[in-house]
């Protein structure tokens, strides 16, 4: 029988970073403690995973880092409920449970030789990082064509991973667009909310695909924008979001329609969302 | 082969020597599936059972694993156990709860240990009950798929049958006595005066349901529901489960509980936003999910028309009559 799905595997806490302005999203750098440990979780960008607090219990969040980095995973956590409170005060060198890797990835296979538009909105930007971390590392990225980032929130400091981003910035083979939603100090990038910025930059649809994740409202208005520029609903690529507990299509509280999108998804296309019901 | 009744108790109790062994109990003015100490307590005058014994394979509550810090210890309940007296209806919902615990990526430990580990001696319905539909889900009251040893009862005797190779193996332990022609002939009789009475219409019911997710129809079948979830619970196939923690600071256990998708805390996101936010939803999935999304994914309905749900409702919800307003509607698929 294989390895019991319940069971996590424990990891150290070594990094425990306040990741935006407003101090609501932490990002949690998770250490392997052995390198068997590390082989039994084989992962792909857009995959989750359960992070379990000893003593609160656990709950799903996207992996945001990428395969391509070794030795550790990172999580980054809006503190909305227990586990996540739990974990916005942990202290490094704790030790947590995290469970997976669970559910599909963004079909990074199908999606070499083709241009890639990455849109993401507030923090659901992470799985997206570890996307774009994969594509960028120097084995992949003459796997994949033009690479546009069109990354927005509401101010300056809600942006995730500034870092990264300056990094993206100086880079020639990445295209970084970052937008808020009002003018703000000192903020030299762009202004107005995603689909509107979607429609100035206007991508390409011909061999491109778009991978989109954000909160409900932004998918609604940036999809038209995308579908004007030519992007067919099976270019448009979704993760979706639902409460799970277990995250192996059994407990059954996540389906949309008969797939679970825990198991079935994440990441689902447009045109196998239309093939399911409007109830997420 | 035929034991007598009266030998029953004594070859239950052989059993008991070896096994857990799970068998009808009366319990006030119903009777439930429990486990039992001596051959005497078990109980079969009784048409079925008010929650099913999905439960020995499933618990209602049971723990994943304990742990002490991240230092964690699996609960894996390996014992051997025999099920007496089941129900044709709830061992056919037995193997629609194996595709479910065992998909196409993962295999839950906890179910499929305790499977493995059980034999399954049911107990033919001479008298179905009115709420039964039992053949209208592809079972009957004497249909011994998914079982191991068959009994029936042809008054002062059972009439013992194997019905697959873990039952021969058992049956070989109990030494019986062979049955005779008119043993034969009685069980027979009994057979064929065994009728389910109600016909539930599943013809098509699917193609319905395809195309009716945004129908009218969903709008007045929750009115009078309260969400209390007996249909659920009370369900032998129903399979929702919750995962929670009990502890203190960081020692504890993983226990996981069944769960109803008629809560609305079920589906309820950590935002506030929730997918299923009235009993409209519910419903529809409750019924979606029994007679579609299983059937796309298994290809069978995860109803096995036990009528427990019917029962136990409060407010006399017929999931019969909602099947049959769904067959007599016109499908909409616009949205």
């Amino acid at each position: 029988m294989q390895r019991n799905p319940y069971l996590p595997l424990p990891m150290k806490l070594v990094k425990n970073f306040t990741e935006t302005e407003d101090k609501l999203i932490h990002t949690f750098t998770f250490q392997f403690m052995s390198e068997e440990d590390e082989k039994s979780f084989p992962y792909m960008p857009g995959q989750f995973a359960e992070i379990c607090v000893f003593g609160k219990g656990e709950a799903p969040f996207g992996i945001a880092s990428s395969p391509t980095e070794p030795g550790f995973l990172k999580f980054s956590v809006a503190k909305v409920g227990v586990v996540s409170n739990a974990l916005h005060l942990m202290e490094e060198g704790t030790m947590v449970g995290v469970r997976g890797p669970l559910g599909n990835y963004y079909p990074v296979e199908q999606m070499k030789g083709k241009d890639i538009v990455i849109i993401g909105g507030g923090f659901a930007f992470t799985t997206l990082r570890s996307l774009i971390n994969y594509m960028l590392m120097p084995d992949h990225r003459g796997d994949y064509g033009k690479i546009t980032v069109i990354y927005g929130a509401r101010n300056p400091g809600l942006l995730l991973y500034k870092d990264e981003r300056d990094e993206w910035s100086r880079r020639s083979d990445i295209d970084l667009i970052c937008t808020i939603d009002r003018p703000a100090d000192g903020w030299t990038g762009k202004v107005g909310f995603i689909p509107a910025v979607t429609k100035e930059v206007a991508p390409s649809a011909n061999n491109s695909v778009a991978i989109i994740c954000g909160p409900p409202v932004m998918i609604k208005f940036t999809q038209p924008e995308l579908e004007a520029c030519g992007f067919k609903p099976d270019q448009m690529i979704m993760s979706l979001e639902n409460r799970m507990k277990c995250g192996i299509g059994m407990c059954g509280r996540c389906n949309v329609g008969n797939k679970y999108v825990c198991k079935d998804g994440p990441v689902f296309t447009r045109a196998e969302l239309n093939q399911l019901p409007n109830e997420y | 082969m035929i034991i007598a009744k009266n030998a029953l108790p004594g070859l239950l109790d052989k059993l008991i020597a070896e096994y857990e062994v799970y068998a009808p109990v009366k319990e006030g003015t119903y009777s439930l599936y429990k486990q039992i100490c001596k051959g005497t307590e078990a109980y079969f005058g009784f048409l079925n059972s008010k929650i099913p014994p999905k439960g020995i394979l499933f618990p209602q509550s049971e723990k994943l694993f304990s742990y002490s810090g991240a230092q964690m210890e699996e609960c894996i309940d390996s014992k051997k156990k025999v099920v007496f007296g089941l129900r044709p209806c709830d061992a056919q919902s037995l193997l629609l709860l194996d595709s479910v615990f065992k998909n196409d990526k993962y295999e839950d430990p906890y179910y499929m240990n305790r499977r493995a580990n059980t034999l399954l001696v049911g107990m033919a319905c001479c008298y179905p009950a009115p709420t039964c539909f039992c053949t209208s889900m592809g079972g009957g009251p004497f249909d011994s798929k998914g079982l191991d040893v068959m009994l029936t009862d042809i008054g002062d005797e059972y009439l013992v049958e194997a019905v697959s190779e873990k039952g021969r193996e058992l049956m070989a332990k109990m030494a019986l006595s062979a049955a005779g022609d008119g043993q034969k002939a009685a069980a027979a009789k009994v057979r064929d005066a065994a009728v389910v009475t109600c016909e539930v219409k599943t013809d098509g019911l699917k193609n319905k349901l395809d195309a009716n997710f945004y129908d009218s129809i969903w709008e007045s079948f929750h009115e009078k529901c309260l969400g209390c979830g007996s249909c659920t619970y009370s369900c032998p196939t129903c399979h929702c489960f919750d995962i929670v923690d009990e502890a203190r600071d960081c020692n504890g256990c993983r226990v996981r509980n069944w769960d109803s998708c008629m809560f609305p805390l079920f589906t309820l996101h950590g935002s506030g936003h929730n997918p299923r936010t009235t009993g409209k939803e519910r419903m529809r999935q409750r019924v979606m999910h029994k007679f579609k999304y299983f059937v796309d994914n298994f290809n069978a309905t995860a109803c096995v028309g036990c009528g427990r749900c019917i029962k136990n409702c409060p407010v006399n919800l017929d999931i019969r009559e909602i099947l049959a307003d769904i067959q007599g509607s016109e499908a909409r698929s616009d949205k």
